[in-house]
């Protein structure tokens, strides 16, 4: 066993590839996901969601329904309009720039504005019991008209998904920096590009699921959230109800991706429920549920001028990026495409930047955050724009690239948006990516392979991402404007035997907190992790956090727990040197022991002071109060910035149009290691999901706003048979942010991958000619590249 | 709808139960049986997250009626081994970091096994279509294909710890 076992109180589990301590639970189906809690009169609620894209409701009819054997009740929009004090929240409000949100309810009165909008609900008995009825549910839609392409959409005279606002256009923000003018007109040679970033689903693969408990005058949500506190605060808003009577559990979480940062209309309407029938209520999506009506991402359209030099300096990078949000504006839908205006200049010295974002409404389900939220896009078409750019110039990409790296001397380094870069080393993921990746070689080999009717290419991307959300002041309400803070909590406690337990406020749903949380904490306890439970997801337990997304849980939460495990140390020092009469200051803790410095036989380990912190004897001096308990909350000044630079191999099969990716070599740089087998883990299942992205997943609607991918025969994801084994390594650039040094890493492979992906695609098919490629890159899409090259070449 | 008798060994215990003739194998362990460590993660038998041994296959058991397991075997990932006793698949996927979440693992792990027992040698690449029936999200597939082979290579990866 390469790890840390039983026993190990050396001081250094921190950079070390600890076994996760989640893991014999998972593996044995000991876990307990929400679907799988069953609670004492337990009812179950089935949503009988729109048909319809766009439509009024004329009549719903629930008699039939309510009926059927088991049934307990049956709401329609109308019945349960007074349970609900506020409609669902949208918690960005810009300085300056007006947000159209219209009033989202749980259950719909009036009209439907998507398929599966929620109607009515069912509570029967049994799951099956609340299907069939639902199935007698009748209601009478008069259909609208539907607008799904968000470029029609702002055209005049399109069908208008809000009628009140006499416009499907819902926002514009704009952010800039230097002189765009000048830097146009220095230009000697400007590329202007026209990107498709496709509309995806998160597609974890456990569905929602919620259950609304009453207990006393509590009620109790259990939900498959990433974020059990801000549910709470904005649940109780809706609820009109005192935030303290409402107690929300994240259980296990499988997988979330962006899709459960979300407060969900199921989650209130199952608290109403239980509300009323004075019974638990749960409810649990269907997977085409899930594609229905949990949120999507991306779903932009960029429209990219960027400018340089004859010598390969660039000169500025312009951008208007169209978001098609869908019918509701969610928690932070508008302000997802914009969440990764800092790095829209990536690595890049740009003189001047300008970036411009439209929201557009859309007969379709919301747009939010999925793996990346922002960053992919923008990583995008700026890396492809790099290398449109490059060949413009007649330049190597990597050169170009080269040349316009922020050098690593420049950091902290403000950008022209006046955004400040932590650190960065960018020659340096990119001189490692090469070692392992030898371009010469790759370059002969794709020549012999061409003249055998094989089409090898290969695609890079070097990239920043801006990750740890977030510095408070920067993106509340005076900054950026989110209604919200970022920063994260952590209580340490350690039990009067000696082990202890961390509460995080950030919820985990696979990242292995459990584990990195408890390395961080042991070496500043002088204790096993195995001894080192770690709780979260408790609205009841531990202090106030704000969650798990935007890779923040190490870099915020993870600093936060290391502050409270340090504030502990600190009162064990005085307590040690209280018992040993000795100075604080000259207690040292080496190891598993806090020794008198330069006397190492007097000490005691942690067990031996967390005795006498509970029990106090006499040498302990009563101003030292009982007990080994430290709460600290971390705010960081700035985000971090991880970056990286990836290299992509695929082959095309150029008689059917099919990709498939033979090599993946990744060298990403996220600072010091807390454990280093969750990063490879995480930049695995970050490229994952951009191959997907890339190559295979779509979200579809036809122009009547059906949803066509609404299961996971027509959405795909991929599979291990289209996977090849990936190839990781790492840089280590410590942040200055956090004591840690630490940057995020769980969304890196996300963001890092799609150019690199497309571009090896583009690069195996340039001698037929083709020049540029639209994602997903599918065998239908590619084939037709291909012939359309080799028609304009005839 | 009138209930149909069944028995069912489950892990090694015989069940006996009047179910629908509707009701889904996986229903009826979650539901019926409170073994919950078998997940349901689609609507199309896509996801391979209910993936159970019948009769020492691997099934997925959203496509099997309750009632087609009549005197049937069952073993669900509860069965397989235990904390104080790993099956050598739980025992790889712990040691090479192959689950994330959690919760594609037990069907991921249940179809690994049957794949072993079917090719105790597998290269990787059979590994990977092996798996083709099981969708994970969380690992990229990498550090699954890792711990099956390094399964593989235990001499006892066939071995069934009777629950």
């Amino acid at each position: 066993m390469s790890t840390t076992e039983a026993g190990r109180t050396d001081g250094a589990h921190v950079g070390r590839a600890m076994r996760r301590k989640e893991d014999p639970r998972m593996i044995t189906g000991l876990t307990r996901y929400t679907d799988d809690i069953v609670l004492p009169g337990m009812l179950h609620a089935t949503i009988v969601r729109s048909p319809e894209a766009h439509a009024e409701i004329a009549s719903i009819d629930t008699s039939a329904a309510a009926e059927r054997p088991g049934v307990m009740a049956v709401f329609t929009g109308e019945d349960l309009a007074g349970d609900f004090a506020a409609p669902m929240a949208m918690v960005w409000s810009p300085p300056g720039v007006e947000i159209k949100t219209p009033e989202h309810w749980p259950l719909k009165r009036g009209e439907v504005k998507h398929v599966g909008d929620p109607v009515a609900v069912v509570v029967a008995t049994s799951r099956e019991a609340s299907v069939d009825a639902a199935e007698q549910v009748v209601v009478d839609y008069n259909p609208k008209h539907v607008v799904v392409d968000m470029e029609k959409a702002l055209e005049q005279g399109s069908p208008l998904v809000w009628e009140q606002f006499g416009t499907n256009q819902t926002h514009e923000w704009s952010i800039s920096g230097g002189d765009m003018e000048a830097a146009l007109a220095e230009a000697d040679v400007v590329v202007e590009t026209r990107f498709v970033n496709h509309r995806t689903a998160g597609a974890p693969i456990e569905p929602r699921s919620s259950i609304g408990e009453p207990r006393g005058d509590r009620l109790i949500l259990h939900s498959s959230t990433q974020v059990p506190h801000i549910a709470r605060f904005v649940l109780a808003g809706i609820l009109g109800m005192p935030e303290d009577k409402l107690r929300v559990i994240a259980p296990d979480v499988g997988g979330g991706f962006g899709t459960k940062l979300q407060v969900y209309p199921e989650e209130a309407l199952v608290l109403a429920l239980a509300k009323r029938l004075a019974r638990p209520v749960k409810w649990t999506e269907t997977r085409s549920e899930n594609m229905t009506t949990t949120h999507h991402g991306r779903d932009q359209i960029n429209y990219v001028t960027l400018g340089a030099k004859r010598d390969g300096t660039l000169t500025g990078c312009k951008v208007r990026n169209l978001c098609d949000l869908g019918a509701y504006q969610q928690l932070l839908t508008p302000f997802i495409p914009e969440l990764g205006f800092p790095v829209m200049g990536g690595c890049y010295k740009f003189p001047a930047i300008e970036l411009t974002f439209v929201g557009v409404f859309t007969n379709k389900f919301c747009t939010d955050a999925i793996r990346g939220a922002g960053r992919p896009e923008g990583t995008y078409w700026l890396e492809l724009s790099m290398d449109k750019l490059a060949a413009e110039l007649g330049m190597d990409p990597l050169e170009l690239r080269r040349k316009n790296f922020i050098p690593k001397e420049d950091f902290p380094f403000e950008t022209a948006l006046g955004i400040v870069y932590d650190s960065g080393d960018y020659h340096g993921t990119l001189d490692r990516l090469l070692e392992r990746f030898d371009l010469d070689d790759f370059r002969r080999e794709q020549a012999e392979l061409r003249e055998g009717g094989i089409y090898r290419g290969v695609g890079f991307s070097t990239y920043v991402e801006v990750c740890g959300l977030a510095p408070s002041r920067a993106v509340g309400p005076q900054g950026v404007g989110l209604q919200a803070a970022y920063w994260e909590s952590a209580t340490v406690r350690v039990h009067p035997s000696g082990s202890a337990t961390v509460y995080s406020g950030a919820s985990p749903h696979g990242q292995g907190h459990d584990t990195s949380f408890a390395q961080i904490a042991a070496d500043r306890l002088g204790i096993d992790p195995q001894n080192v439970d770690v709780l979260h997801g408790d609205t009841d337990q531990g202090p106030w956090g704000w969650g798990t997304y935007g890779s923040r849980a190490l870099a915020v939460g993870g600093e936060a727990v290391a502050r409270a495990a340090l504030r502990v140390q600190e009162k064990a020092r005085r307590i040690c040197a209280a018992m040993l009469e000795a100075a604080p200051e000259d207690i040292e803790l080496a190891g598993d022991r806090f020794q008198v410095r330069g006397s190492p036989d007097k000490s005691m380990t942690m067990a031996e002071i967390a005795g006498a912190a509970h029990i106090p004897p006499q040498e302990l001096p009563a101003d030292i109060e009982p007990g080994l308990d430290e709460t600290a909350a971390f705010d960081p000044e700035n985000f971090v910035y991880p970056f990286g630079a990836h290299a992509c191999v695929v082959d095309v099969d150029v008689e059917t149009g099919k990709v498939k990716v033979i090599r993946y070599v990744a060298v990403d740089d996220c600072g010091p290691a807390i454990n280093p087998t969750l990063i490879d883990g995480q930049i695995h299942g970050g490229v994952t999901h951009a191959i997907g992205q890339a190559l295979y997943e779509q979200v579809v609607y036809d122009d009547s706003g059906q949803l066509v991918t609404g299961t996971f025969v027509d959405y795909a994801l991929p599979t291990a048979a289209e996977l090849p084994s990936f190839e990781t390594d790492r840089t280590e650039t410590p942040s200055p942010v956090n004591s840690l040094g630490v940057k995020g890493v769980g969304e890196a492979g996300t963001i890092g991958a799609t150019p690199a992906i497309t571009a090896a695609t583009i690069d195996a098919l340039k001698p037929l000619g083709v020049e540029d490629l639209d994602m997903p890159l599918t065998p239908m899409r590619v084939w037709q590249a291909i012939e359309q090259a080799k028609g304009s070449a005839a | 709808m009138s209930a149909v008798h069944v028995s069912v060994t489950v892990n090694g215990h015989r069940h006996e139960a009047d179910v629908e003739p509707r009701l889904l194998l996986v229903h009826w362990l979650r539901d019926g049986l409170g073994l919950t460590g078998t997940h349901v993660g689609c609507d199309t038998s896509n996801c391979g997250a209910c993936t159970v041994h019948l009769n020492g296959e691997a099934v997925k058991s959203c496509t099997v009626l309750a009632v087609q397991a009549d005197r049937a075997e069952v073993t669900t990932i509860e069965g397989l081994g235990r904390a104080d006793r790993l099956h050598p698949l739980q025992e790889a996927f712990w040691e090479h970091h192959g689950l994330q979440c959690g919760y594609c693992t037990p069907g991921m792990i249940m179809a690994a096994a049957d794949l072993l027992a079917r090719n105790p040698d597998p290269s990787e690449e059979e590994v990977r279509h092996g798996l083709e029936g099981n969708l994970c999200r969380c690992t990229g597939y990498h550090n699954i294909v890792k711990a099956v082979m390094a399964a593989a290579k235990s001499s006892t990866a066939d071995r069934e710890v009777p629950a």
